[in-house]
């Protein structure tokens, strides 16, 4: 076994035992810790399809800016000072027996389906030409997604006001 | 399993998925079901750039990832916005508890 096998095998442990502390932990703080686990694990996956570019904006965006915006929340509705601050669950039996049904057919068709495979893969800096399909192919949803997050920016600054009753 | 093989990632994306459907599915706190939906749109991704980099050869699927990506952070924000305003109101951020739509 080659040593990019064995980081391989452990930035797939890594992802998915830590996805499973989000679903299973008894404690948010753990369960909010452990997406951070998830979400660099998965920027490692990344960097084994070749996707060098999309692996940087998963660190910047998802560890830097979602998961610190979720530890702000957990913090703010929860308080500290709790002895146990609990991540309450309900319905596991019959949630377990429909996610287990679920992976074993997902499992079985990924197994079952001859994938089309390209002639060969390539392993080339992906930046110039994501910029290049940025600007030219996929240019109206680029600045369709900048005005989303306009909109998202302006809708959550509205949500979190406090309303000023008369 | 093995790095070289598009199966393994998709089991991989397979996985994620469910556990964030089992956390969407049973958590009883606002903020712990968001997380789930973040498990499920980063299995989705790895989906997205596995068969970009095996399928097709070209970026399109990262730039859908990215898209995607965009899409989380959105929502996070939003979402995020919205249990910090039901807190306030209900003081908790059960899903449960908080089943009226106004006061």
């Amino acid at each position: 076994m080659s040593v990019s096998t064995a980081v391989f095998y452990l930035i797939a442990l890594i992802t998915v035992v830590s996805a499973g502390m989000v679903a299973f932990s008894r404690n948010i703080i753990y369960s909010a810790f452990s997406l951070l686990g998830t979400f660099m694990g998965v920027a490692g996956l990344y960097v084994f399809l070749g996707a060098d570019f999309v692996a940087a904006v998963q660190l910047l965006i998802y560890v830097g800016g979602i998961l610190v915006l979720i530890l702000f929340a957990v913090m703010l509705t929860h308080r500290i000072t709790d002895v146990q601050i609990t991540n309450r669950a309900s319905g596991r039996i019959p949630a377990l027996i429909v996610v287990g049904v679920f992976i074993y057919l997902l499992i079985e068709a990924i197994t079952e389906t001859p994938w089309v495979k390209a002639k060969e893969v390539v392993y080339a800096a992906t930046t110039a030409k994501i910029g290049d399909l940025f600007l030219y192919t996929y240019l109206l949803p680029f600045e369709l997604a900048s005005l989303v997050l306009l909109a998202a920016l302006i809708g959550a600054v509205v949500l979190s006001r406090k309303e000023i009753k008369e | 399993m093995s790095p070289n093989e598009l199966s393994s990632y998709l089991i991989i994306g397979a996985i994620l998925f469910s556990l964030g459907l089992f956390t969407v599915l049973t958590r009883r706190n606002a903020i712990s079901v968001l997380m789930g939906v973040e498990l499920i749109l980063n299995s989705a991704n790895v989906n997205y750039v596995a068969f970009s980099h095996f399928g097709s050869g070209n970026a399109d699927g990262q730039i859908y990832a990215i898209f995607v990506i965009m899409l989380a952070a959105a929502e996070a924000a939003v979402g995020l916005a919205i249990v910090l305003a039901i807190f306030q109101l209900f003081h908790t951020i059960d899903v449960e508890a908080a089943e009226t739509l106004r006061e």
